[in-house]
């Protein structure tokens, strides 16, 4: 089980290469990923008949998971009159789209729209970048007191939200960073205990031979970090991204709270106030609409960079 | 943190340093030619966490002071402070409330975190099936996951109804009578953990990624070794899961401890029907910004936490028995 270094040296060599043809690497990847459609997990190829039970299994799933979302939709075009009656309707009698216009119209959603895209981008870019270095620092270098650390790391994953929320408002109001941005933003620089975990469970499972052979050949920790150890973490790091992203974009607590201004505040406070203004005539429909347009960016990015989650680079001797 | 910095500190263990294969075990042995490697292995190590390092400091010191010094104060939130010594401490163990919010928190964790793992597990190995359609069925999987909390649990209501709700009419399908779980103190905790399981998603997507991290070299040399589809699940497959798996079941036990937002829209903020949801941390919440006893739900802050705290110490200590990190022994 020896690792080949020169093989590692030419792969980072025609990584610069690599840039231009991002396009032929992506049908790489594609071709790859059609090719194990046809294989089992070890390997060999599989009769045509083999994945039947597994497909009438996932659609019986499928339909169970995809209820909540069928009632989202289904009720948001139902007219009023139609959301009071028992036993409800399955399909809209009369489909009322608007619902959605309403919706649309009931905030500033373009405004509220760009405010949440920052905030998100931002947040998914640091906190990739941030995580991914500090959770390196807890699993491939191996320091004394290390282990003991990283129980504080897990120590902070149980604090109450009411803990942090009074002291946390009192700093960023005396730094006059309240109605900013910077609230959310910022904190994602410093990685968080949950996206730490998550990345050093996988990163321990890369092998210590592979990343000192690599120190051998003179390698610094910079370089195994992006060149070694990147590829190989790529199922994990799209798993970080989509947490961000969506935790960013779903974030209640915190616009409720630094957000006060109307010109700063996102989609999900928009909900809110959408959610307080129409309470008195209950406009589930209404609301069902335009809590499934919120959601709506999130379904649509997942869908596109679920692929990612190809298995990464193989590691070490296992070429 | 720039490139520079880490290249001037360069290639640390030119020695081979021990391999650690239990979570906790720190790097030992061969000690006098690692002392060197050692000092500059800290040096590194604690200038790659160093941004976790000042977040902790900014972030979790500063705040966690603040509210154990409150947790010794009677505190409104507008006069000043008084001093109150253990009072809020004594007083929270005498509560009958805090009895009550701690049963049923329990009774929650106890049922929903090995549910949920089961749950994820299984969405996991249905997301990684090599079929074409497979982004759909990751897509619909995760979907139920991305909906507000609020708006999941409104869909709940509904789907719960005991009169119309698609539940009864399942029940009903199968010669059940009707129930109306969320008038019950126990059928609104049960009706909170399955709408749980809808969010089951994320942990799905954690042991998704574990799952695409296998490498499949193991599976064809057990292929050769002749092991069928089961034993190669469980003598390939878990073995190599049990690192997420120990993290999908440290966040469960945290956010199980934590549970919030479901139980407060579902109830309206009430806890109801006879305090069978009133979870540890609406108690926590309606002590704070309901009563205005800052102090008082200071101490339950500190409490919790200790007890999480302890938890994780516990789950940690019996992982060195069930996890392992070395892809070479499967």
């Amino acid at each position: 089980m020896t690792t080949s270094l020169t093989e590692h040296d030419s792969s980072a060599a025609s990584s610069t290469a690599k840039n231009s043809s991002h396009l032929a690497e992506r049908r790489r990847q594609r071709a790859e990923d059609a090719d194990q459609n046809n294989r089992r997990a070890d390997g060999t190829l599989r009769p045509w008949y083999s994945t039947l039970i597994a497909r009438i299994v996932m659609i019986a799933l499928s339909a169970l998971f995809l209820l909540p979302m069928y009632w989202m939709i289904a009720s948001s075009l139902k007219s009023n009159e139609e959301l009071a009656k028992f036993p409800p309707t399955l399909l809209p009698q009369s489909w009322e789209f608007g619902n959605y216009v309403k919706a649309i119209t009931a905030m500033p959603f373009l405004q509220f729209f760009a405010n949440s895209a920052i905030i998100t981008v931002s947040v998914v870019v640091l906190s990739v970048v941030a995580n991914f270095i500090v959770a390196y620092g807890f699993s491939c270098i191996e320091w004394p007191g290390r282990d003991k650390v990283f129980l504080v790391v897990i120590g902070t994953l149980f604090l109450p939200f009411p803990v942090t929320l009074i002291p946390m408002f009192d700093m960023w109001a005396r730094l006059g960073a309240v109605n900013t941005l910077f609230p959310l933003i910022i904190p994602a620089m410093f990685g968080s205990a949950f996206f730490v975990f998550l990345l050093r469970q996988f990163l321990l499972q890369i092998p210590r031979d592979m990343l000192n052979a690599a120190r051998v050949d003179g390698a610094s920790e910079w370089t195994i970090l992006w060149k070694l150890v990147f590829p190989t973490a790529r199922p994990a790091l799209t798993t970080v991204a989509i947490f961000a992203a969506v935790g960013a974009w779903n974030d209640f607590m915190g616009p409720l709270i630094y957000l006060q201004d109307q010109r700063v505040q996102t989609l999900s406070i928009g909900l809110q106030t959408f959610r307080s203004v129409n309470a008195q005539d209950v406009s589930f429909n209404q609301l069902m609409a335009a809590s499934f347009l919120v959601i709506l960016p999130l379904l649509v990015l997942f869908f596109i960079f679920q692929r990612y989650f190809i298995r990464g680079i193989t590691i070490g001797g296992f070429k | 943190m720039s490139a520079t910095d880490v290249d001037g500190a360069r290639a640390a263990g030119t020695g081979a340093p021990a391999r650690s294969t239990t979570p906790l075990a720190g790097a030992s042995g061969e000690k006098r030619r690692m002392s060197l490697t050692h000092k500059r292995n800290l040096r590194l190590g604690l200038l790659f966490i160093s941004p976790w390092i000042i977040g902790v400091a900014v972030f979790i010191v500063y705040p966690v002071t603040y509210s154990i010094g409150l947790s010794f104060t009677r505190y409104s939130g507008m006069a000043t402070p008084t001093w109150v010594g253990v009072q809020n401490y004594i007083t929270a163990f005498s509560d009958p409330l805090v009895a009550k919010a701690t049963g049923n928190t329990l009774f929650y964790a106890i049922i929903a975190v090995p549910l949920g793992l089961v749950v994820a597990l299984t969405l996991a190995i249905a997301m990684n099936q090599n079929v074409r359609e497979v982004a759909w069925y990751r897509t619909i999987f995760y979907a139920p996951s991305l909906i507000p909390a609020f708006a999941m649990s409104f869909i709940f209501i509904v789907f719960l109804n005991p009169q119309f709700g698609v539940f009864n009419q399942v029940i009903g399908l199968f010669g059940g009578s009707n129930v109306n779980l969320l008038g019950d103190p126990t059928g609104v905790k049960i009706a909170i953990i399955l709408m749980a399981q809808f969010g089951a998603g994320n942990a799905a997507l954690i042991f998704l990624a574990g799952l695409r991290n296998v490498p499949k070299t193991v599976y064809e040399a057990a292929r050769v070794d002749g092991a069928g589809p089961i034993r190669q699940f469980f003598s390939i497959t878990f073995p190599l899961l049990t690192p997420v798996l120990l993290f999908n079941l440290i966040t469960g036990v945290s956010g199980a401890l934590q549970v919030f937002t479901e139980a407060f829209v579902i109830t309206n903020g009430s806890g109801d029907p006879d305090g069978g949801a009133l979870f540890y941390m609406m108690y926590l919440y309606k002590t704070a910004f309901g009563f205005a006893e800052l102090g008082y739900a200071s101490a339950l802050a500190v409490l919790l936490f200790l007890t999480g705290l302890a938890l994780a110490l516990l789950i940690f200590w019996l992982s060195r028995r069930f996890v392992n990190y070395d892809v070479d022994a499967a």
